[in-house]
């Protein structure tokens, strides 16, 4: 099912992106519905990053076209960018936390470099948002001193205090266990319906992102192979799809024959 | 060879002009950074107190080994007397601008590198910018303004200990007398001698946290090494650098007011 067309937050067309020769991305296109979580799934290497980058304007893409809200995020355009950075938080893989500022500070530089509003009224939406995500006893806690977890949930109070319009996460879940990985998205799930953001997340945890998406895409060699709800996604015939989504029973094929094959294993 | 000359000439413009431009963004992003007192504060706790007690033993020794040396050097002449012109002219022209900043390179310059380098490493740079957070003006801007209030003063600091450190050589070790010391000093300092030694101060303060800042913000850009080495590798580039710019520096700087 096709999202409409005026609901169209993030519209990506044609991106393509290289490095040195090799090429990354090869003419990307995705269209992200407004107030949406948004998954593109895909195997290690394929350029899942790259493309969330590309959109971030950590990197800037070689070819292509990316519309946020209608309007057009080109190089040149430096306006539409700094606004672009304005509406949209990027939540890193490695949470890329302040070490040396704690974690209320952490969540107010934001608020402090890109905003006209007062100290007192940093200071009430910093301790709002930690408080929001549970982390209100770690105020004065640097990144170091707290967990895994609680860094994640640090990262996202950071992202999501400025109330921007649009979430990149890069791989929220890496290196984390399965228990976790369903707090990790439970939680995205949970303040994008409460802050209304349009998420846009960035992983190779299927099971986790069919249940918390509305939307799903697989990238493959540089290329969307599919998009579509996690239903459709579900039940595609599409082979790329097939051979990502049904790797756990491929592993449990491949290791039968191995058994079969060497009994004494 | 003559294609490696020109890769060679090439790359040096190229690192000239974008150092150029680093140190000009930086400055000019200032503006656009807000609170910016309280960084430029701490950054000038971190060049300055942080760095005082280096400054303090480094200034009183050279003013000690001066005295001796030059009590000993001007005692062959029979000119012991001007002693204190040595020592104070020396120190004002020369060594309190060199060695201050060569201090404050090994330990704020260094640190700052670091601090940066690991900032890069750890994504915290690219956090900033895609926050819409201007880097260069949040993290190199305030230090760099800094630099060029801090410097003159550890300058200062370091000439007036040297100056004393000689006297306490000269006049209680060698028996030179403390009256003649003083009023040798206070006849050789011109104003131009402190112009001098305040301008020198300034430009290398500023050369050299450029310099740093330059060679830590970019630790990502080593070919040669990543990681935790590359930071390693550009903090020892800054040092380096660093150190051999001021030299330089002050050589260009000295023939203009020789």
């Amino acid at each position: 099912m096709e999202p409409a067309h005026q609901n169209i937050a993030l519209h990506v067309k044609d991106l393509h992106k290289a490095f040195d020769e090799k090429s990354v991305l090869k003419g990307v296109n995705l269209r992200v519905p407004r107030g949406s979580i948004f998954s593109v799934l895909g195997p290690s290497g394929t350029g899942k990053s790259v493309l969330l980058k590309c959109l971030a304007n950590i990197v800037t893409p070689d070819q292509g076209r990316i519309r946020f809200d209608g309007c057009e995020l080109s190089p040149g355009n430096s306006t539409a960018r700094d606004a672009f950075r304005r509406r949209c938080s990027f939540l890193f893989q490695s949470n890329a936390l302040f070490d040396s500022l704690t974690a209320l500070e952490n969540v107010a530089l934001p608020l402090e470099q890109t905003t006209h509003l007062g100290t007192q009224e940093i200071q009430t939406r910093s301790r709002e948002a930690l408080r929001q995500l549970e982390m209100e006893e770690f105020l004065d806690h640097y990144p170091a001193q707290l967990s895994g977890g609680m860094q994640k949930r640090l990262a996202l109070a950071r992202a999501i205090v400025t109330r921007p319009e649009l979430v990149l996460f890069d791989e929220p879940t890496a290196g984390l266990d399965p228990l976790r990985r369903n707090a990790v998205f439970a939680m995205i799930a949970k303040y994008q319906r409460q802050f209304h953001f349009t998420a846009l997340i960035v992983t190779h945890d299927i099971p986790e992102a069919l249940a918390a998406s509305d939307r799903v895409a697989l990238l493959n060699h540089g290329q969307i192979a599919f998009e579509g709800t996690p239903a459709e996604f579900s039940a595609s015939t599409n082979p790329v799809v097939g051979l990502f989504r049904d790797s756990p029973d491929a592993l449990a094929r491949t290791l039968s024959e191995i058994r079969s094959n060497n009994p004494t294993i | 060879m003559l294609h490696k000359l020109g890769r060679w000439t090439l790359r040096i413009v190229h690192g000239i002009g974008d150092f150029s431009l680093f140190t000009g963004r930086s400055f000019c992003a200032l503006a656009k950074t807000r609170r910016i007192l309280r960084r430029i504060a701490r950054a000038v706790h971190e060049q300055g107190t942080v760095c005082l007690p280096v400054i303090l033993i480094v200034g009183i020794f050279t003013g000690l080994v001066l005295g001796l040396q030059g009590y000993h050097v001007l005692s062959r002449f029979g000119s012991q007397g001007l002693l204190g012109t040595l020592v104070s002219l020396s120190l004002v022209r020369e060594m309190a601008p060199v060695l201050a900043a060569l201090m404050l390179i090994g330990q704020a310059g260094s640190a700052f590198a670091a601090e940066l380098g690991i900032q890069r490493n750890t994504e915290q740079i690219v956090a900033l910018e895609t926050m819409g957070v201007n880097s260069h003006g949040y993290l190199v801007g305030p230090r760099l303004l800094a630099a060029l209030i801090v410097f003159p003063i550890q300058t200062a600091v370091f000439a007036i200990l040297g100056i004393w450190g000689g006297s306490l050589s000269g006049s209680l070790l060698l028996g030179v007398d403390p009256g003649v010391y003083w009023s040798a000093v206070h006849r050789a300092v011109e104003m131009r001698d402190l112009r001098e030694c305040f301008i020198k101060a300034a430009l290398f303060g500023l050369l050299s946290m450029s310099l740093c800042a330059y060679q830590g913000f970019h630790a990502d850009r080593s070919i040669s090494a990543a990681g935790a080495r590359a930071v390693s590798a550009s903090t020892t580039r800054a040092v380096v650098l660093s150190s051999i710019m001021v030299l330089v520096a002050d050589y260009v700087v000295s023939s203009f007011f020789v």
